[in-house]
This record gives C-alpha cells, structure tokens and sequence, in this order.
C-alpha cells in the first residue's frame, strides 16, 4: 500500500515561499491567482494492505516526526 | 562550573561554544549525539548551533530522536539547565522542551551578520548579568529563525516574562531581520531552566572579531 502524505503550513502561518511564488506567477502575467501554498509530499510505501493500521501508524509518523503540529497541518491518503 | 555541549551529525559550533566557555574558566566536554547518558555532575547543556542531519525534513526535526535527547529532556525535567543555540533551539522547539517553532525566515533568503538585540526580561540566570533594554550586539546566521507561536501561547510567554530578546537596531528600536513574531530572537521554558536563542553569543566573545557581548550573556550561568 502507498500512503501519500500532504503537509502544508496551517491557515493563519505566513507561508513565505507561497508568497514569493505567488509574486512570480504575477510577474509572468498568469492571471486570477488568489492564493499560493506551497506545501510539501511524503510517499511512503508500506508492505501492508491494512488500510486501518496503516492509517493509524502514518497518522502516528506524522504527529511524532513528518510534520510539526505547531505549524503545519497534514493529510494522507492511502492508495491500495 | 560543568558544561557539556551537544554535537549531532551537522553541528558545526562546538568548539565555538566550547571555546566561549573555556574563556569563562568553565570546564567543557563535547557529547555525541549517540551518547545515552550525559555526563555527572553537570551545570549546563548546550545544544550547540549547526545543521544537524542536513537540516533535512525541518531544521532540528530529525536531531530530536537522537540517543542523547532523551537524556536531555529527562535533566531539563529534573531542572537542569539546557541552552539551545540557532540549530540548538531548533532541536529544543521540535522536542517541544521550548514552545513555538522557527520557520524559513520571511525574506527566503539565509542571514549572516550582526545584529542588535534588546533585552526584554532578565529574571532569568541566562541574562541576569544584563539590564532590561540593554542592547548588545550579536551575530545571527540562520536560514529558519522566524519564530512563530499563536496569539495564545505569545501572551503565555509575555505573561511569564519568557520573552528574553528581540532584535532591534543599535538605539533599541525594533528592527526584524526574519520575520519573526513581535521581532523575538530568544525565549525560555516556564520554569526557566530551558533557554533558545537564534544569534550566537559564543561568537561574539572578543572584542576583535567584532563584539564580546555574548561574555555579559553566557556568564550569567556561571553563578548558578
């Protein structure tokens, strides 16, 4: 199974390289963009079809080491 | 006096630190980060600045597992007093001995350079041998030193006089290199006995490399 991690700073944390890329698209006249968030993937792949313990070992992963709860947010999605 | 000083993989001011308090007459001893154990008898441990693992992942992330950490954080529990410094305040936010955490700086861009700092609080042994509103002068280098905390944990902080230094200019206005909330370069615990600064006091020890006001800041723990 691969479980797909997504971490994002959270809503309200100044996302600074989203700002800079934000400026940058303007300055290529790309237009409509309201927002840039960069973010970053985990991809993990799990020798486990599990999908509860899965989610509940990567939930674990994340709360202890892929992200930092004070400042970034996370989700995961399980592909079989 | 008793200093033991961390070194990870990556760390590259430890004998900076080392020297610093050589130079105050404390004995130093340089601790692996595969060490489990610290040192008996000890009066402080400082994590010492750097890159530790590359910084990968987040900066301090990958530190905090480290053999030696839970020995850390078991004598920063029982009291003993722990300094993090640029990386070692990272390492020290992440294993969540020191609330909030640092982000990239706002500009995006890595800081090296002097920079003025304003004593906030000084009931505290790291800078008891200040006043309040003192400026000193400091080296910074850094790439993640924008400390963030949330609006509640900030008035915590200024509730319990935790807030230690902002960063200003030479008059003590404030000027923010980072980004960082309300301009804070330095924090501590509650209990005060954990303190986390982004500049560099061991490298501001003599008068010829440009400033020696990090000996006012690092004797302070001598009188302990």
């Amino acid at each position: 199974m691969t479980a797909i991690v997504n971490i994002s700073l959270k809503n309200g944390v100044l996302d600074s390289q989203g700002k800079a890329v934000h400026h940058a698209l303007d300055s290529l006249h790309f237009e409509g963009i309201k927002d840039v968030r960069v973010g970053k993937q985990i991809i993990l792949k799990i020798d486990s079809d599990d999908h509860d313990k899965v989610r509940a070992d990567v939930t674990q992963m994340c709360e202890d080491l892929l992200a930092n709860t004070v400042i970034e947010d996370y989700d995961i999605e399980l592909i079989k | 006096m008793k200093v033991a000083v961390l070194q990870f993989p990556g760390t590259n001011c430890e004998y900076d630190t080392v020297y610093a308090f050589k130079k105050l007459g404390a004995i130093t001893q340089v601790i692996w980060h595969k060490e489990e154990s610290l040192p008996e008898d000890i009066d402080l441990v400082v994590v010492a600045g750097g890159f530790s693992y590359g910084d990968y992942l987040r900066s301090g992330a990958i530190a905090k597992f480290s053999p030696i950490m839970k020995a850390v954080k078991e004598y920063a529990n029982n009291g003993g007093k722990v300094l993090g410094i640029c990386n070692g305040f990272q390492v020290l936010t992440e294993a969540r001995l020191l609330p909030g955490a640092l982000k990239r700086n706002e500009s995006l861009h890595f800081i090296s350079r002097h920079h003025n700092l304003k004593v906030v609080a000084n009931d505290n042994i790291f800078l008891e041998k200040l006043s309040v509103d003192d400026v000193i002068n400091v080296p910074i280098a850094h790439h993640d030193g924008n400390y963030f905390i949330d609006a509640e944990g900030l008035e915590e902080l200024y509730a319990n006089n935790q807030v230690l230094l902002k960063y200003t200019d030479a008059t003590g206005k404030i000027s923010n290199p980072n980004g960082s909330v309300d301009s804070i370069a330095g924090i501590c615990n509650k209990e005060k006995n954990v303190f986390g600064l982004m500049p560099h006091p061991e490298r501001a020890m003599e008068i010829l490399l440009g400033s020696d006001d990090g000996v006012k800041m690092l004797e302070g723990f001598l009188s302990a």
